[in-house]
C-alpha cells in the first residue's frame, strides 16, 4: 500500500528577530499518519505548526502540502489553535464560531447552504446543545470543544492540534479521543502535546523537537509501537530512527 | 415641541439638517464602531481621528490660498485621512513593538500640522469647529456624503460580514482560511479615515472616538453576536444624537459635547446595572 506525503518539509530554516529557531530541518508526514509533535518548551513546534498552516513564511527551503504551497489550501486542513488569544469579550454564538470553518477566503459565505455541515460537526462533538450559547460563557472544556468542531467541519484532509487538550475536563478529553480515533485512518492528524498519555494509543509516528546546538533547533522522525501492559502506551523506537528524506520503503512496518 | 417645529421649518435648516446627519451617521457610528471595538483597535482609531486634523488644515490652506484651484477642503481631507489611515496601518502590521511610540508620535504630529496650517489660512477658522464639531457648518454636501457613505458600508459589511467577524475573532484562523486580514485590515482603517472626515461637522474629531465606542459599550449589554452589536448600536447612537440635540437646542449648549456627555451617562448607568446583576 503506497501512502501519499501530505506534509513535506525540505531543508527549512527560521528565525525569529535573527535567534536561528530552525535550521535545514527535513521530515515528511505521510497522508493518513497520526503524528505526534513533541519536545521541550521554546523548541519550536508552534513554529512548526505555523510553517505548515501558511501563517510563518521560511527563510529558506521549501514546505509542500499535498505537493503544493501551504497557501491555498484552505480546506485541506483544520487548525485547532492552542493560544486562546482571541477571547475577547466579542458577543458571538458556538454555531457562527463553527460556521467560520468554512469560510472560503473572500468568496461571499451563505449561511443556508452550510447549515447541515455546522449540525454534523457540534453532533461530532457533542456540543449541539451550545449552539445557541455566547462562545464566552462557555467553560474552558466546552470551548475547545468548539474550536475542534470549527476544524473538523470542513472535513479537511489534515487535522492540526497545537495542545488540544489544554483547559479540558475529563468528559471533552475523551470525546476529543473519540473523534480523533474515528478520525484515524481517513486523516493526516499532527497533534503538539506535553501529554503524549492522551495520544499514545493513536500515535503512528513520533517528531521529536530538540536543541542540535545552542542557536538551532532540529527534528528526529521516530516509528511507535504500541505496548500493551496494563493499559495501551506509546513506545517510541529510538532504534529505528530514519533518516532525513527517506523512510517509504519503511512503511509497512509502521502500520503493522 | 419647539424642536419638532423647527425640523419642519423652511426658515432654520440647521436643525433639520443635524437630525438627518444623526441619522446618517449613526449608521456609521453603529457598524464602524462595533468593528473597531471588537477588534480593539479603538485607539488607532482615535490616532487617526486626531490626525486627520492634519489633511484638513493642509486641504483648508490649498483651497482658500487657490494653491490648487477647485480644490473642495473636504476632497482634501478625505485623501490626506486615506493617507495617514494607509502609513498607521502599515506600522501596525510592521512594526508591532515600536507601534504605540510611532502611532501617539502621528496623532500629534498630525494635530499640529492641522493647527499650523489652520493658522496660516487667510480666512482664519477656529480649529475648535473641527475638534468639538458644529452643526451649523453640516452642509447639504455633507449629507450626501455621509449618505454615500453609508451606502458603501452597508454594502461591504453585508457582503464581507463572515470574514470581518472572523478576523476580530481569531485573525490567525481567518489567515488559515484564506482571509486578507491585512488587506481588509487597512480597507476598515480608511473607512475609519473617511467617515471621521465626514463625521467631524457633527459631532467633532475628539468627539468621534466616543460616538465609536459609548453606543458599541451599551449595546454590548444586549447583544448576542456582531449583527445584533451593529444593529443596537445604531439605534443607541442615533437616540443618543437625537436626545443630545433637543438638550443642546433647550440648553443652548454645543451639540456634540451634548450628545457625547449624554450617551456616556447612559453608559455609565448601562454599566451599573450590569454590574449589579
Amino acid at each position: 500500500m503506497e501512502h501519499k506525503i501530505a506534509i513535506e518539509f525540505n531543508n527549512v530554516s527560521f528565525s525569529y528577530d535573527n535567534i536561528e529557531l530552525l535550521k535545514n530541518i527535513s521530515f515528511h508526514i505521510h497522508e493518513n499518519e497520526f503524528v505526534s509533535l513533541i519536545g521541550p518548551n521554546g523548541a519550536g513546534k508552534t513554529t512548526i505548526l505555523k510553517l505548515m498552516l501558511g501563517l510563518l513564511i521560511p527563510e529558506s527551503g521549501e514546505i509542500k502540502i499535498f505537493g503544493n504551497n501551504p497557501k491555498n489550501k484552505n480546506n485541506l486542513i483544520g487548525y485547532v489553535p492552542q493560544n486562546l488569544h482571541f477571547e475577547n469579550k466579542m458577543p458571538i454564538t458556538v454555531h457562527e464560531v463553527v460556521e467560520m470553518g468554512l469560510i472560503d477566503g473572500m468568496s461571499f459565505f451563505k449561511k443556508e447552504k452550510y447549515k447541515e455541515k455546522v449540525e454534523e460537526s457540534l453532533e461530532l462533538m457533542d456540543i449541539k446543545d451550545l449552539k445557541i450559547r455566547q462562545y464566552n460563557e462557555l467553560s474552558g472544556g466546552e470551548k475547545r470543544r468548539v474550536l475542534v468542531a470549527r476544524a473538523l467541519v470542513s472535513k479537511p484532509k489534515i487535522l492540526i492540534l497545537d495542545e488540544p487538550t489544554t483547559n479540558m475536563d475529563q468528559a471533552s478529553e475523551e470525546r476529543l479521543f473519540y473523534v480523533l480515533e474515528s478520525l484515524k485512518k481517513s486523516t493526516t492528524i499532527v497533534v503538539v502535546t506535553h501529554d503524549t498519555e492522551f495520544v499514545s494509543g493513536l500515535t503512528d509516528v513520533v517528531l521529536c523537537t530538540g536543541k542540535e546546538s545552542e542557536k538551532s533547533h532540529k527534528i528526529i522522525r521516530h516509528n511507535v509501537e504500541i505496548f500493551n501492559g496494563n493499559k495501551k502506551v506509546l513506545r517510541v523506537l529510538h532504534n529505528t530512527e530514519l533518516p532525513e528524506n527517506c523512510c517509504c520503503k519503511k512503511e509497512e512496518k509502521w502500520n503493522s | 415641541m419647539e424642536f419638532i417645529k423647527e425640523i419642519f421649518s423652511q426658515n432654520i435648516s440647521f436643525i433639520r439638517n443635524a437630525v438627518i446627519a444623526s441619522f446618517l451617521s449613526s449608521i456609521l457610528f453603529g457598524i464602524i464602531g462595533s468593528t473597531v471595538s471588537v477588534k480593539r483597535i479603538a485607539g488607532l482609531a482615535g490616532a487617526i481621528s486626531h490626525a486627520v486634523l492634519g489633511g484638513i488644515g493642509i486641504a483648508l490652506f490649498l483651497s482658500v490660498n487657490k494653491i490648487i484651484p477647485l480644490f473642495p477642503p473636504i476632497v482634501g481631507a478625505i485623501i490626506f485621512a486615506v493617507i495617514t489611515a494607509i502609513i498607521i496601518g502599515i506600522i501596525s502590521i510592521k512594526a508591532k513593538q515600536k507601534e504605540d511610540t510611532v502611532i501617539n508620535a502621528l496623532w500629534a504630529i498630525g494635530m499640529s500640522i492641522g493647527i499650523v496650517f489652520i493658522a496660516k489660512t487667510p480666512e482664519y477658522v477656529d480649529p475648535m469647529s473641527y475638534l468639538f464639531g458644529n452643526i451649523l457648518l453640516i452642509s447639504n454636501l455633507n449629507l450626501f456624503l455621509l449618505f454615500i457613505m453609508d451606502i458603501v458600508v452597508i454594502m461591504l459589511t453585508f457582503r464581507y460580514y463572515k470574514q470581518i467577524q472572523a478576523i476580530t475573532f481569531d485573525e490567525e484562523f481567518a489567515m488559515v482560511r484564506g482571509i486578507k486580514t491585512n488587506l481588509i485590515f487597512i480597507l476598515l482603517l480608511i473607512i475609519v479615515a473617511i467617515s471621521i472626515v465626514l463625521l467631524q461637522t457633527f459631532v467633532g474629531i475628539v468627539m468621534v472616538i466616543a460616538m465609536l465606542t459609548i453606543p458599541v459599550g451599551v449595546a454590548s449589554y444586549f447583544s448576542k453576536n456582531l449583527s445584533s452589536l451593529i444593529v443596537l448600536s445604531t439605534i443607541f447612537s442615533f437616540v443618543f444624537s437625537i436626545f443630545g440635540l433637543v438638550i443642546s437646542w433647550i440648553l443652548d449648549l454645543p451639540a456634540g459635547a451634548v450628545i457625547v456627555i449624554f450617551a456616556g451617562i447612559i453608559y455609565i448607568f448601562a454599566s451599573l446595572i450590569k454590574l449589579k446583576r
